[in-house]
């Protein structure tokens, strides 16, 4: 059978495009394009496994393409023909095998990152690890710096070449807190607080987003993440502190009302706001473990 | 007086969007259009006595593929919706709750009433046709299914007009679809709409997997058994067990909304998470149902238009046991990133990378199955060969999900959304396309448009590559699933633009398939010899469309591949047409039960989701009646006389001594 001039010429205009959608710009993948240790090594395990992976799908593409093409019933074809081959032993024990040894392997390696990179774990570092905590709030992000004493809505900003601790909780439906060049994302949920150590090697304004659905303005809950030299990083928070007004309890109240929100800054905020805003739910909240008190913080030091 | 029924109306319909009144109107001048056309030729009889009421598998199939079809559009036209919203930066087309509601709707439109019922459709055309049987375990059942599974969509349905859309995504995660952030009616269409329907997907998993256990053809033994009722058993199988789970979430979430629970809230000792792993120990394996009996038609065209037999049928049916089995293990891979720890991360990381073993293994046995064959192209094998490279992408970016920490960075990104559209498309809609293709002469008595169906397939394919390549790079810029808008400054433009216009010519292929079909009516040449194929199972054995009583004869089943191998000896002369004795033939009646009772559930749900007791009372004392009066029915059934069998075999050009 013939394959008609238009369905070739589809065929021919449908890899074309594929060719112009593979070279597009390559600055805008940031998930490639880490500047953290975090990021970097998701980097390496998202290329590892592609390549793990790569090892059985490239030969089974070709060998789809080759079967298909030499084995088309066509007028005086030579290849074989046999109609009641159906089983053979040393064939299924080689696709078997070969599946469960890449398996195997991307299973191992995965096994190992995940310990290696469990979110909750401090990163190696000479410089003191700095805190900032992170509330959820309908559509916005509260962030607080316990040991500076400010609090910034939709913009962080930390010193490079330091860890940070992110305590992330949420006062609204569950969100996701991400920033795709530092590293992945951390549930935020009511009730807990999850820890995320994070650090930026070089100095830039990253992109950062909730990546879980929380409502009408979910999509307008993106923030910039700054990092900073240590001295802009103080400057900056003398700046806050110096220009900016306080957050009160009322003004807590008014900003977990449903609405985006602009960059805000808060030269201060109500002593043990976070805490209050993770065991308002803590009680009911805590994977399934009620019996048990629950601390605030779910990591051990 | 009339300001109270104004003040009523505007709560109760949904008001204020172009879109919405343009959709009633619509809505209205269809009913209108069919029940006219229905008076005018007088057809309502007809259509009560032929398709309401009925309990053959065949017409209850049909039914539910057209269901489907309607859905696949609706779901359709959300999907244009909401690309042509994703199309640039800060388009202005729909607003963050349209567009919320939309995707909330997409999606349960997409896998719950259209996979689903495209699914049912081919287990009721297909499966006791394989098997040689002449109906399903319990047919009246089987109407009920059929019912409640429309009830339910039609209800769901109903929401965009009326009381407004849920928009909590197709899980519905709490908090946010609990009372507190959702007030209003649109999350209890959901659970009802779901709850309803999915009650009927379980009784229909335990009516085919009764049936394949109990009625097949003398002789099948469940290794000589065809591949695609093999892959109709593992997923039933799945079914059995994973429906219970979806019936009490959703129950337990009504209770939260309705009666003031706390299972789920944040108050009152309830615990989202729990919400959680329930829905996903339900979702987990429904998309693994859905798609085992893609690979069981994939297997069935494969060895037919290879001319060869199926290769590796010990290891297929051993790979799709463990695939069902496996799919229950996984279901916490959709939340690595909810801080569960290192332990849990890494056990469900593996066994969600097991389950691509069992699928790689299949996919090579297609593989060589075609190996030393002789390929032919029609439609079926079109699509077939057209799935296997874009099923192959698929698994492998599911394998790359699955590498947990990794996942940090794919997860509810657009990495992700191609990855399951990927599957979910070319492995199960596709594979549901091609057996379409396939079993239509079966179905229907005259084969579609070859070249019309090709357009179809190409337009499909294209437009998928074009909409869903753009989405693995869009996750990799970034972008975050379910957002509505996003700036000009995040690059994203170039790549939404090309997936958009994807979906477009998505779109145009399913116009294409709709004239294929009216073309194919249309100009259509009866397959006169019931085997158009040239296929190797027991359903091509008798007449194209099937009678209603199926088997005139009951066949005796001795190999695999049985008609294939009856067909060679006749050819070879060693076995020649035998004279047989016909007998009369036992059949279930219709019955108006099914279609009532569903009626009925319908009124419950709508009364629960307005909280209108007046309604859902006498409903569920209706339901309940209907029951009743079932269950002393003792006139179910009747036979049919020889003469019958005679003159419908002759009539479809066969002859009976
Ligand atoms: C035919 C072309 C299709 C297009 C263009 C399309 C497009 C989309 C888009 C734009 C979204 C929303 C992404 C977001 O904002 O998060 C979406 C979500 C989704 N789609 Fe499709 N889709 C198609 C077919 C299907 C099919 C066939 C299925 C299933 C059988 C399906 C299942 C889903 C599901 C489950 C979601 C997630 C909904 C949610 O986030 O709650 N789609 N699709
Ligand atoms: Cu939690
Ligand atoms: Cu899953």
């Amino acid at each position: 059978m013939k394959t008609s001039k238009t369905v070739r010429c589809m065929s021919f205009l449908f890899m074309f495009i594929l060719l112009f959608l593979t070279t597009g710009c390559a600055d805008n993948y940031i998930v490639l394009d880490p500047k953290g240790p975090i990021g970097e090594q998701q980097k390496d395990l998202m290329i590892l496994s592609t390549l793990l992976t790569l090892i059985v799908i490239v030969p089974v593409l070709i060998l789809t393409f080759v079967i298909v093409w030499r084995y088309r019933d066509r007028e005086g074809r030579k290849a074989k023909y046999t109609p009641n081959w159906e089983h053979s032993t040393k064939l299924e024990i080689i696709w078997w095998g070969i599946p469960i040894i890449i398996i195997t392997l991307i299973g191992i390696v995965t096994v190992r990152y995940t310990y290696s990179l469990e979110p909750s774990k401090p990163l190696e570092s000479e410089k003191k690890p700095i805190t900032i905590q992170v509330t959820n709030l309908d559509w916005k992000w509260l962030f607080q710096y316990p040991e500076q004493g400010i609090a910034t809505v939709n913009y962080v900003q930390f010193p490079e070449d330091t860890p940070v601790r992110f305590e992330v909780t949420s006062d609204a439906p569950m969100n996701s807190f991400w920033i795709p060049q530092l590293g992945g994302q951390i549930y935020a949920m009511s009730g807990m607080s999850m820890t995320l150590y994070l650090q930026a090697d070089e100095q830039g304004e990253y992109m950062g987003s909730g990546a879980n659905f929380t409502g009408k303005e979910f999509a307008k809950m993106f923030f910039t993440a700054n990092a900073t030299s240590q001295e802009d990083f103080d400057q900056w928070v003398n700046q806050v502190k110096n220009t900016s007004p306080a957050l009160t309890l009322d003004g807590y109240k008014e900003l977990t009302k449903q609405g985006t929100s602009d960059v805000r800054y808060f030269s201060a905020f109500p002593e043990g706001l976070y805490e209050m805003t993770v065991t308002k739910y803590a009680a009911s909240h805590n994977h399934g473990l009620s019996t048990r008190v629950q601390p605030p913080a779910r990591v051990k030091e | 007086m009339w300001e109270s029924v104004k003040e009523f109306a505007s709560e109760f319909f949904v008001t204020g969007d172009p879109l919405i009144y343009g959709a009633d109107v619509s809505i209205v001048l269809s009913i209108i259009a069919i029940v006219s056309v229905l008076t005018y030729f007088k057809k309502w009889g007809w259509l009560w006595r032929e398709w309401l009421t009925t309990v053959d598998h065949k017409k209850i199939g049909i039914m539910y593929i057209l269901a489907s079809v309607l859905m696949l559009f609706r779901g359709g036209v959300d999907a244009l919706l909401m690309r042509a919203q994703l199309v640039m930066p800060e388009m202005q087309f729909l607003s963050g709750d349209h567009y919320n509601q939309i995707f909330t709707t997409h999606g349960v439109i997409m896998i719950l009433f259209m996979a689903m019922p495209l699914m049912f459709g081919l287990f009721n055309v297909i499966v006791p046709l394989q098997l040689g049987a002449r109906d399903v375990a319990f047919p009246f059942l089987n109407a009920l299914s059929f019912w409640l599974f429309f009830s339910g969509a039609m209800l769901f349905n109903l929401s965009f007009v009326i009381g407004g859309s849920p928009d909590a995504g197709w899980l519905a995660y709490p908090p946010y679809s609990e009372l507190a952030f959702n007030p209003g009616p649109g999350q209890d269409f959901y659970i009802w709409g779901i709850q309803i329907s999915g009650i009927g997907s379980l009784m229909t998993g335990i009516n085919f997997i009764v049936t394949i256990l109990k009625v097949r053809a003398p002789g099948m033994t469940l290794m000589k058994m065809p591949m695609f009722s093999w892959s109709v058993l593992s997923s039933c199988i799945a079914i059995v067990f994973a429906f219970p789970i979806l019936t009490v979430t959703l129950a337990l979430l009504f209770i939260d909304r309705y009666l003031g629970g706390h299972f789920f809230t944040l108050d009152g000792g309830g615990n989202p998470m729990m919400y959680i792993n329930l829905i996903w120990m339900w979702g987990h394996p429904e998309v693994y149902i859905i798609v085992l009996p893609a690979f069981g038609i994939f297997s069935e065209i494969v060895a037919t238009f290879s001319r060869k037999k199926l290769f590796g049928y010990k290891s297929m049916v051993f790979a799709m046991i463990i695939i069902s089995v496996l799919s229950f293990l996984v279901w916490a891979h959709h939340f690595f990133t909810m801080g569960s720890g290192a332990d849990v991360n890494a056990f469900f990381a593996v066994t969600t990378m097991l389950i691509a073993i069992p699928t790689g293994v299949k996919v090579f046995n297609w593989l060589f199955t075609m190996f030393r064959g002789k390929i032919t192209f029609e439609t079926p094998m079109l699509w077939t060969v057209g799935i296997i490279p874009n099923f192959v992408i698929g698994g492998m970016t599911g394998v790359l999900l699955s590498v947990a920490p990794a996942d940090f960075q794919y997860h509810n990104s657009y990495f992700l959304i191609a990855h399951f559209h990927q599957v979910i498309i070319a492995g199960v809609v596709f594979g549901f396309f091609a057996g379409l293709y396939y079993w239509w002469p079966k179905i229907f008595g005259f084969k579609l448009n070859e070249r019309i169906g090709r357009w179809a397939f190409w337009l499909w394919n294209i437009g998928f590559y074009l909409c869903f390549m753009p989405q693995y790079a869009l996750g990799l810029m970034g972008m975050t699933r379910r957002i509505y808008t996003y700036g000009w400054d995040k690059g994203w433009f170039e790549m939404n633009l090309v997936s958009t216009i994807g979906a477009v010519i998505m779109g145009a292929a399913f116009l294409v398939q709709i004239w294929d079909i009216a073309h194919s009516i249309k100009h259509m040449k009866r397959d006169t010899t019931g085997d158009p194929w040239n296929a190797r199972t027991l359903e091509w054995s008798i007449p194209s469309p099937a009678p209603f009583y199926n088997f005139a004869v009951m066949p005796q089943v001795t190999s695999q591949d049985d008609w294939h191998e009856r067909k060679l000896r006749i050819e070879q002369g060693l076995e020649k047409p035998a004279k047989v004795a016909l007998e009369p033939i036992h059949m279930p009646k219709n019955s108006g039960i099914p279609i009532v009772m569903s009626m009925f559930w319908f009124f419950v749900g709508f009364g629960l989701i307005f909280d209108w007791l007046w309604m859902a009372v006498p409903g569920f004392i209706g339901v309940i009646a209907c029951m009743v009066v079932h269950s002393f029915n003792y006139d179910t059934d009747y036979y049919v006389t020889v003469e019958e069998i005679k003159r419908t075999e002759a009539e479809a050009g066969r002859v009976i001594t």
